[in-house]
């Protein structure tokens, strides 16, 4: 039986690992070297690290930093963040990097979806979505790079990223981010019902029950950041991870 | 030593990583010099089936992997590098090495399915393997997968794991000293390790 992939999500900022609410109050977590190295302890699914200023300040991926923590990573790791070139995704590959998660630069254009999945195949390329509600309460592509709401209608986006060659889609709530109060489920079974690809829910998860509800919803796999990395009432900066019996439990 | 056969598919850099977290020295390598020194081949591999074999052309390495292969050289084939093993594959129209009998196809699979296959799953075992030596010391092992197409053997007995997707599939082969993983070991955790560990360890070379 194919198991929920359940998957820690990393921000970096300034070479450590940060936690966002709602894309804004960023706070200091850790060395992210050393969050790869507990996460392999607990033998995590998956690991996705965003680097959420790259594309905000025109720069492009930390190759240095991606490598080492390739160096590290037992499982399949994800990376996003400044990545504007097919050179950049042929680096990141070649750096041990499964999955290339590319999000501001397809909201200009998806010819680089198109270009590097024809290469490396629909599975290794990743869109991630940063979706807003807006006052009307109507869902919105946000784009952090902008700090305001693009002008691509989600599902038309979605869909044509998807014919582009996007073979998996990170659907992220910036209303649910780092709140913990549960995924927006209505946003995942909208986003689900509209694709053919994998979605991962990303944006909200504060307990094991909430990533039980999105797996309901439909979503393939569970992002969370916060989740993973902080423990008790007074989130206690501690990395932390489901055991394989309590997921089993989960999913069953 | 152990080498990594580069044609230009995929991560490799995955491969030699955890090769080197237990202990062994490898190389990423296309030239046909250093892979006929080899004790070991991996045949990694990620992407299409005909663009694999022409690379493979290109680099002059099929007749020589194949020498290897059959000369009693332990081979180890990867996600891609599986599905390069058998004669053929649904995915394209050329040849494959063929060192185990039996062609590749595409999952077709009911609604609801997603198409690839991909994340942890488990194998059942189909007879004693030295890859799977030792496996009993884990409650249950599980791997990482990422395909679309699977691998169908003519010879009941050269498979030697299934998995559950929607239906049974075949997700590792073996004949003589030839061993096809569908899934990625060097991207499942301790399983993966022990897996290459036991390649390299138990396999004869």
């Amino acid at each position: 039986m194919l198991r929920t992939r359940v998957i820690p999500v990393l921000l970096l900022r300034n070479k450590g690992l940060v936690k966002t609410v709602r894309f804004d109050k960023s706070k200091y977590i850790g060395d992210p070297i050393n969050a790869v190295r507990l996460f392999n302890d607990k033998e995590v699914d998956e690991l996705v690290f965003l680097d959420i200023d790259a594309s905000v300040e025109n720069r492009k991926p930390d190759f240095e930093l991606i490598k080492n923590i390739a160096s590290e990573c037992f499982m399949p790791l994800g990376y996003g963040g400044g990545i504007t070139s097919f050179e950049d995704i042929a680096r990141l590959f070649a750096i041990g990097v499964e999955k290339v998660i590319i999000n501001s630069t397809a909201l200009l254009s998806l010819d680089l979806i198109t270009q590097a999945s024809e290469v490396y195949g629909d599975q290794s390329i990743v869109l991630c979505v940063d979706v807003q509600k807006n006052i009307w309460g109507k869902y919105q592509v946000y784009s952090r790079k902008k700090a305001k709401h693009s002008r691509n209608d989600l599902i038309t986006y979605i869909r044509e990223a998807q014919d582009a060659g996007a073979g998996e889609i990170i659907i992220n709530s910036v209303d649910h981010d780092g709140m913990m109060q549960g995924y927006d489920l209505g946003l995942i079974q909208k986003v689900v019902a509209a694709t053919r690809v994998p979605v991962v829910a990303c944006g909200g998860a504060g307990s094991l029950v909430d990533l039980q509800k999105a797996v309901l919803a439909g979503a393939s796999g569970v992002a969370a950041g916060s989740l993973f990395i902080y423990h008790g009432p007074h989130k206690a900066v501690l990395i932390n991870y489901p055991t394989q019996n309590e997921l089993k439990q989960l999913f069953a | 030593m152990t080498a990594i056969i580069d044609y230009g598919m995929g991560n490799l850099g995955s491969i030699k990583n955890m090769l080197k977290k237990i202990g062994y020295a490898s190389e990423i390598t296309a030239d046909p010099d250093l892979i006929r020194k080899a004790e070991r081949l991996i045949l990694p591999g990620v992407g299409a089936f005909d663009k694999a074999m022409t690379n493979l052309e290109d680099l002059q390495l099929i007749q020589l992997i194949k020498e290897k292969a059959i000369g009693g050289t332990p081979l180890l084939g990867i996600c891609l590098g599986m599905q390069l093993l058998s004669e053929g594959s649904e995915e394209g129209v050329l040849p494959g090495l063929g060192l185990i009998p039996g062609r590749v196809k595409k999952f077709v699979l009911p609604a609801g399915y997603k198409v690839p296959h991909m994340g942890w799953n488990t194998v059942d075992y189909q007879r004693e393997s030295l890859l799977y030596a030792n496996f009993g010391i884990f409650e249950e092992a599980r791997f990482y997968f990422v395909h679309s197409y699977h691998f169908v053997c003519s010879e009941e007995q050269d498979a030697s794991g299934l998995t559950e997707y929607a239906q049974i599939f075949t997700s590792s082969v073996e004949k003589g000293g030839v061993y096809g993983v569908q899934f990625h070991p060097e991207k499942s955790h301790k399983f993966g390790m022990q897996m290459l560990r036991n390649f390299i360890e138990l396999v004869p070379c």
